[in-house]
């Protein structure tokens, strides 16, 4: 079974898995293609085909041409704004997470287990239940439409996350390690900088690319509390598409949805191994 | 000077005593080995001496000075830990150094010391390395490297040998006892191998269920174990125990295995006196494995008692065979010569070493002589 | 474990000074814990409660009791949602599972490019819903997608007009998200399969049994708990389903692909009705915990048998 057996199995697995990777490559393929093909050749034809001539001005256009709602510049802000909101909440929460990753599984504190068991309950709770919270949060502290804002409340839900990634991988850390460093007369902090933050590159990758990745992906939030110019990316999508609905330009928007995809993309092909090791953490909770 | 005192120590944890009062003084300069089963709060003891658990109640003294609230790096203490514990992201170096630098001690006095400790442990070629690339010997002098840099009033050890290999353990075991000759340090140390505190200690306090059992030399803990737990725990294979009566005859004590029976025992017993009040009474015999011989052996300074006892089974070891024997009905392990090799099934002469027979107190578990 | 803070104080006799030294650890971790944790008591507590009251476009207080939930529970539109989410999320979770499982037995087949093909399965995941509904409302649209280009090739019958056709709309959904999410599942079998021990199959192949018997007596009975895990997760996602829909279908045609995360949505932001919008959430709630709590309850049934 897991050693060569006769070769007609062989050919047929190999046929099989190449068909159902070509479907999962498909879609991703035709908007590559079509991202290259002008409007008017996919209008005339349909979303699957090769391109006629490259249309290389689609990216341009994408990026900072075309329109949404009133105003012209493409994409190209509404990446900012994601990136506003992405980096500095992916940085704050994996740190935050890790530092209280720490405390809760190496140093033991009165109710700890009570914050932890209710912090990891957001990994559960709908966000539909927030919604209206934040809307009135965000409100009162002045943050609503704003990225600061949005980072906010991806700090604060990722904080679920990021520690349990790292209690969990610091769970595993001999206890004797702490103890040693105790007598040798370490601090909670100086243990935390010298012993475990060297430590903890594997898991710190995991989590930066799980909330670089859930945050950049993130849609309705986005759509809730921010309007316009602020909106992220996501957003910016859905409206680009209801904007250019009665004329469609799908070579531009194709390209759009590219570029908008693209910094995931990367980050899975940069560290996929980190990505899957993440999503599975993220299961077995 | 004691170096550490312990009084009325206990610790409980919810409704669990782990430890139950305490007392133990340790003199400055002595090796004190703690030893008993997994669970009987050895190490939950040596946690609260070296400041890493807290007491529930009574107190602790290191040199002289109350340090129940004193964190444990004002505790002038080092400890050596089961895992080692070496900083993985650090070089040897850096891990020995790592104290200092917390209690900023200029950089020239660590060099000096690093290098005194390395050469006292001849770990010089490791220093620049990362503990993922030392052997788990050397992981162990780096650990004591570790400890020894301190220059403390106490060192504590928590089972440092059991992470290594037999072979190993026993070079390591020989190279801590010599160290402590050398340098002549306070030592506790923690083990659950009655071996490594034989061999090492110079007092050994056995512990079971929360208390010391014993607290004395090794050559006392072994020839008068104060009660029937130390007794079977202490030596390997452990002491023999088994019911018997002891009437007098003669006016001396005599010691009777399977009173009644046709393969009865009786063993006269001399210098026992005070086993007087326990004459026709049930006792509990004990008689190491060693005191059982062949036919053939002759102890000192006594007339033979020679007796037929029927093999059960043989175990040669090379140094010696052990022999499982009915003595009485009751069964029991001997000691004897490689050469001889009983026949199991068959019948076979053993020779008893009666000077050394404890007897205990069968309610109390008690050494009555 | 060392409980570490009550080495340096004593019960009754606390230092003032550990304390102060200790402040800015303090402030590092329970602030930000603190934080979290009280937003999610708090603020569900609050949209459940808000929920009891009659706010329309602003929270006020007041008490209808159950009025909100019977009203949406009447609505048309929770009413498909909740069929939509029972046919969606049984559709998308029993076939992402066969998916999942196909792909990593067939992965676990030593073939070549294991871990290129692994890569192809999974980087659907690392894209946003947005982004794969946007592509699949594409493929799907019989105007520009697959249809179209079948018709292009000169099969002028071919038909295949899901996304606006009321009765099957809600199956574009399922296929866009078993493309996004099946490589999940397949990561986690995958997993399962390499982590059953080599003696057994060993074991299993000396007594004779053959690769289909081997798979199905001895390999996968040891994947049902990852079995549990995976639906869970994928129940998870469908019942909280939103961006994904809202870039594919936009609950249409007319209402026929609405779910219920939709409805919540629409009554909250777009009728201003918060206190049913905040009902219609509860429900969410409470049929994710119809999900969950049987398994919170397995899960430390288990612990507690295999501990």
């Amino acid at each position: 079974m897991r050693d060569r057996t006769f070769a007609p199995s062989r050919i047929l697995i190999y046929l099989v898995v190449s068909l159902i990777a070509a479907a999962y490559l498909a879609p991703l393929a035709v908007v590559v293609l079509n991202s290259l093909r002008t409007n008017e050749e996919i209008a005339q034809a349909s979303m699957i085909g090769w391109p006629k001539q490259w249309a290389w001005s689609n990216y341009a256009a994408a990026w900072s041409g075309f329109c949404v709602a009133e105003t012209c510049a493409g994409i190209r802000p509404y990446m900012l704004n994601s990136a506003l909101v992405t980096i500095p909440a992916t940085i704050i929460s994996t740190m935050l997470g890790a530092i209280a990753g720490y405390a809760v599984s190496l140093w033991r504190f009165r109710g700890d287990s009570w914050i932890y068991g209710i912090v990891t309950l957001g990994l559960f709770l709908p966000q539909q239940m927030r919604l209206l919270p934040w809307t009135i949060v965000l409100r009162d502290i002045g943050l609503i439409n704003t990225l600061a804002g949005l980072v906010l409340i991806h700090t604060i839900q990722g904080l679920s996350f990021t520690t349990l990634f790292c209690r969990n991988y610091y769970v595993a850390i001999p206890h004797e390690l702490i103890r040693a460093a105790r007598i040798d007369g370490a601090g909670f902090f100086r243990i935390f900088w010298r012993i475990i933050l060297p430590l903890s590159s594997p898991i710190l990758i995991v989590t930066v690319i799980w909330q670089f990745t859930h945050i950049w992906n993130e849609f309705l939030y986005g759509v809730t509390f921010t309007t316009g110019q602020q909106q992220p990316v996501t957003a910016a999508l859905i409206a680009l598409s209801a904007a250019i609905a009665d004329i469609p330009q799908h070579g531009v928007q194709s390209a759009a949805v590219i570029i908008a995809a693209l910094p995931t993309l990367l980050i899975y092909l940069l560290g996929g191994r980190y990505f899957v090791r993440g999503l599975t953490a993220g299961a077995v909770k | 000077m004691a170096a550490l005192s312990i009084r009325a120590l206990s610790k409980r944890y919810a409704n669990l005593e782990v430890l139950k009062g305490i007392d133990l003084d340790i003199e400055s300069g002595e090796f004190t080995v703690l030893v008993g089963p997994s669970g009987c709060g050895k190490s939950t003891l040596l946690n609260i001496v070296a400041g890493l658990d807290r007491a529930s109640d009574g107190t602790i003294e290191i040199g002289g000075r109350i340090v129940n609230d004193v964190p444990p790096k004002d505790r002038d203490i080092a400890m050596v830990f089961q895992s080692y514990a070496l900083y993985p992201s650090m070089t040897v170096r850096q891990n020995i150094t790592f104290g200092m630098e917390c209690r900023h001690v200029p950089k020239a006095e660590q060099e000096k010391a690093v290098a005194n400790v390395a050469k006292l442990l001849q770990i010089e070629p490791l220093l620049g390395r990362k503990p993922s690339q030392l052997s788990g010997g050397q992981r162990q002098r780096v650990a004591m490297g570790r400890a020894l840099v301190r220059d403390p009033l106490l060192f504590l050890f928590d089972e440092p040998l059991s992470n290594l290999d037999a072979k190993l353990r026993v070079e390591m075991r020989m190279e801590i006892k010599r160290l402590h000759q050398r340098i002549g340090a306070t030592i506790v140390y923690v083990t659950h191998d009655q071996v490594e505190a034989m061999t090492m200690a110079t007092r050994i306090a056995v512990m079971h269920q929360g208390e010391v059992q014993q607290f004395a030399d090794p050559d006392t803990v072994y020839r008068y174990p104060a009660n029937l737990f130390v007794a079977r725990f202490m030596g390997s294979p452990p002491m023999n125990t088994m019911r018997a009566r002891l009437e007098a005859e003669n006016g001396g004590p005599v010691v009777v295995i399977g009173a009644g029976r046709p393969d009865e025992v009786r063993l006269r017993l001399r210098g026992y006196d005070a086993a007087a009040p326990f004459v026709g009474r049930e006792v509990v015999l004990g008689i190491r494995p060693e005191c059982i011989a062949e036919g053939s052996r002759v102890f000192a300074g006594d007339a033979p008692i020679i007796v037929n006892a029927p093999v059960e089974m043989v175990e040669p070891t090379g140094a010696e065979t052990i022999v499982l024997l009915r003595l009485g009905g009751e069964p029991a392990m001997a000691r004897i010569t490689p050469d001889i090799r009983p026949t199991p099934g068959a019948s076979a002469a053993f020779a008893l070493d009666t000077r050394r027979i404890c007897l205990f107190d069968p309610e109390t578990e008690r050494l009555i002589a | 474990m060392t409980d570490a803070v009550s080495t340096a104080t004593r019960p009754g006799r606390p230092a003032i000074s550990g304390v102060v030294r200790r402040l800015p650890e303090y402030l590092m971790i329970w602030v930000p814990l603190l934080f979290s944790a009280a937003h999610l008591v708090s603020f569900s507590l609050w949209t459940i409660w808000i929920s009891f009251t009659p706010s329309t476009l602003v929270p006020v207080s007041g008490w209808v009791g159950l009025r909100n939930y019977t009203a949406v529970m009447a609505s048309r539109n929770w009413q498909i949602a909740f069929d939509n989410l029972l046919l969606f999320g049984s559709a998308f979770v029993l076939l992402s599972l066969v998916t999942g499982l196909v792909l990593a037995i067939l992965l676990d087949q030593r073939i070549r490019g294991e871990n290129v093909l692994r890569s192809i399965f999974l980087y659907p995941l690392a894209v946003s819903f947005v982004v794969t509904g946007t592509v699949w409302s594409w493929l799907l649209n019989p105007g520009i997608g697959i249809q179209k280009l079948v018709h292009d090739l000169g099969w002028t019958s071919f038909r295949f007009d899901w996304l606006v056709n009321r009765d099957m709309a809600i199956w574009t959904i399922v296929i866009a998200a078993i493309w996004q999410s099946s490589g999940f599942a397949m990561a986690l079998f995958l997993a399962g399969l390499r982590s059953v021990d080599a003696d057994i199959i060993k074991a299993a192949q000396i007594d004779g049994a053959g690769p289909i018997r081997i798979y199905r007596r001895v390999i996968l009975p040891t994947l049902w708990p990852i079995t549990i895990t995976v639906v869970v997760v994928q129940l998870q996602f469908a019942i909280s389903a939103f961006d994904l829909v809202r870039a594919l279908t936009n609950g249409g045609p007319g209402i026929a692909t609405q779910l219920p995360a939709l409805v919540v949505y629409d009554l909250m932001f777009q009728r201003g009705l918060l206190g049913r919008g905040a009902a219609a959430a509860v429900l969410m709630l409470l049929i994710l915990l119809a999900v969950l709590l049987p398994y919170a309850a397995w899960r430390y049934f288990r612990r507690a048998t295999h501990a």
